[in-house]
């Protein structure tokens, strides 16, 4: 196991931010920490790499104790924070280097390094402007770029894409998706629940400090929701009239007058919904189950509005 | 979890990489400001003043402004530059990601803000040598305190900004601390001539009180015990204001 956590809390006063977390990460997977803000998911990781220590519980990262052993372990972690930290008035390359330093790299190691990384995220034609010239999304790579300066074993990323547009999301996924099939394991947080869909091998959804679920997305999904999803307007005093003559669906969440019914096939609904509203008042979506709708289903709210 | 000198290295390099951008900007106020200080008062007060302590007025006022520029040269370091990293740029997470503990801040900070005072003290003693204020090569004995004013004013302030929720907290720090000390410790009067005995005890409190005199003893040529007493206290009480700024800064970067 490359991190393990067993039956980790921490306070802060009365407030369990993280409470009595066990959790395993293998090697060579992407693992997310799903949940809105507010979860736990960045205290879990500022303990994993040891920035904060657990009130209670114990942490191994490549099979060492974090509480005594944190400068080995944080040599072969790599950690992207939630805020991009960069020097605003250096270039990306002399960011790179200042930080490289920090892992006590030396030239002619620290600017090979540098150039990998510069070409790696194509940022080729920026690298010796100031950052404060930069966009949001070169900004968020250089950031990336920044953790994987010692070549890490594990790549921690908390909340890697919020804020960024779709296409730079997509151009970093990809590179998420390229560096683990080069073998380095990756632990991200993210409250985007198509995110973890798309990069994540296992996922672990956490709620008020508490692991309530964990698998693959895949597994998460199928096992507590049918594959489909039919989801449209409909107060509740409503429901029962407007779904009168066909069967009772096994499944159904709503949120607010948002109504969602999960089953196998979903076309005789989806039908009868169209033949009832063919003005589509009510915004009728036909869609695949995802890890949003498992989340709602664990903690009967949705995630923005536990936000 | 002890501290690592070429972590703490890796921190001065931080700050001296950002620096060397934009060095001649900030290098020449360092010679400006003494040259103000000293055309102003030294030749304009001065010129009403036939001497003091013994000597003209510019050569009395030259070895205290010295410790002055060393003073602010740590002292600008370490408030406002260290809030904004801790704050708002969140530099030091970012640090505390790799194999740097917060231990090693503190000593690449503190060691930088040393630097500063170097630069300004240096700057400074270069003008006053250029001028002929530089009287005697026993005076050159006043560059190796340069850093040891910069280390007690770095310990000063970073003890401070490491507890004070604001920003605009320094002001206080920077009127009520820093020009009290400059105006009181013995750089534009001799304390003895205006003190009476009991008081003149309680002045050796004041902290740039301490570096002035044995500036001064070095540009005077001449040695005596009390310089002994002046060194202990720098370094005990600096000591202790890092013993503390450490406390603080584990606290504020780990939790």
């Amino acid at each position: 196991m490359i991190v393990e956590l067993l039956s980790v809390s921490k306070r802060f006063g009365d407030r369990a931010a993280v409470d009595e977390v066990t959790l395993e990460v293998s090697p060579g997977l992407c693992f997310g920490l799903l949940g809105p803000n507010g979860a736990g998911k960045t205290t879990t990781l500022r303990m994993i790499y040891g920035v904060t220590r657990p009130t209670s519980g114990s942490i191994r990262v490549f099979g060492r104790d974090i509480a005594t052993e944190r400068r080995r372990v944080r040599a072969r972690v790599g950690v992207t924070l939630q805020q991009t930290v960069l020097i605003e008035a250096l270039s990306p390359l002399e960011n790179l280097r200042v930080f490289g330093r920090y892992h006590l790299l030396r030239e002619p190691e620290l600017s090979r390094r540098a150039r990998e990384l510069i070409n790696f995220f194509e940022l080729g034609s920026h690298a010796t402007m100031p950052v404060r010239q930069l966009s949001g999304g070169f900004q968020r790579r250089l950031a990336i770029a920044q953790s994987l300066i010692n070549a890490p074993d594990l790549l921690i990323l908390d909340e890697p894409t919020t804020g960024l547009d779709p296409a730079v999301r997509l151009a970093l996924w990809s590179r998420i998706r390229e560096l683990r099939a080069t073998g380095t394991s990756i632990l991200l947080t993210t409250h985007y629940m198509d995110e973890a869909q798309r990069l994540c091998d296992r996922v672990a959804i956490m709620s008020l400090g508490k692991i309530i679920s964990e698998g693959a997305p895949a597994e998460l999904i199928e096992s507590r929701l049918a594959p489909e999803a039919v989801e449209f307007d409909c107060a509740p005093q409503d429901e029962a009239a407007f779904l009168d003559d066909i069967p009772l669906p096994a499944h159904r969440l709503r949120v607010g007058r948002r109504l969602m019914i999960y089953l196998d096939d979903a076309t005789a609904l989806a039908a009868h919904v169209r033949q009832r509203d063919p003005r589509d008042r009510r915004s009728l979506v036909v869609r695949p189950t995802n890890l949003e709708d498992v989340f709602l289903s664990l903690t009967g709210t949705n995630l923005e509005w536990q936000q | 979890m002890s501290i690592s000198l070429p972590h703490a290295l890796a921190v001065w390099r931080r700050n001296a990489a950002m620096y060397r951008r934009t060095w001649w900007l900030n290098i020449l106020p360092n010679f400006f400001e003494p040259v103000l200080y000293l055309a102003a008062i030294g030749i304009g007060v001065g010129g009403y003043i036939s001497q003091m302590g013994g000597m003209s007025y510019l050569q009395f006022l030259a070895p205290g402004l010295l410790c002055v520029a060393a003073m602010n040269g740590a002292s600008f370091e370490v408030t406002y530059n260290i809030f904004v990293r801790l704050t708002f740029e969140k530099s030091y997470d970012a640090m505390l990601t790799t194999p740097i503990e917060p231990d090693d801040v503190l000593v690449g900070e503190v060691l930088w803000a040393i630097t500063r005072s170097c630069i300004y003290g240096g700057c400074f003693f270069v003008v006053i040598g250029l001028w002929g204020l530089v009287p005697r090569p026993a005076a050159l004995l006043a560059l190796p305190l340069i850093p040891l004013t910069g280390l007690l004013f770095a310990a000063f302030g970073v003890a401070f900004t490491l507890r004070i929720p604001n920003i605009d907290l320094f002001s206080f720090y920077f009127t009520l601390f820093l020009t009290p000390l400059f105006l009181f410790s013995d750089i534009f009067f001799p304390l003895k001539d205006r003190l009476s005995g009991a008081w003149l005890w309680v002045a050796e409190v004041l902290p740039l009180l301490h570096p002035v005199r044995m500036v001064r003893a070095a540009f005077a040529g001449d040695a005596s015990l009390v310089l002994l007493w002046d060194l202990v206290y720098i370094l005990a009480l600096s000591i202790l204001l890092l013993a503390w700024a450490r406390r603080s800064i584990r606290r504020r970067l780990t939790s």
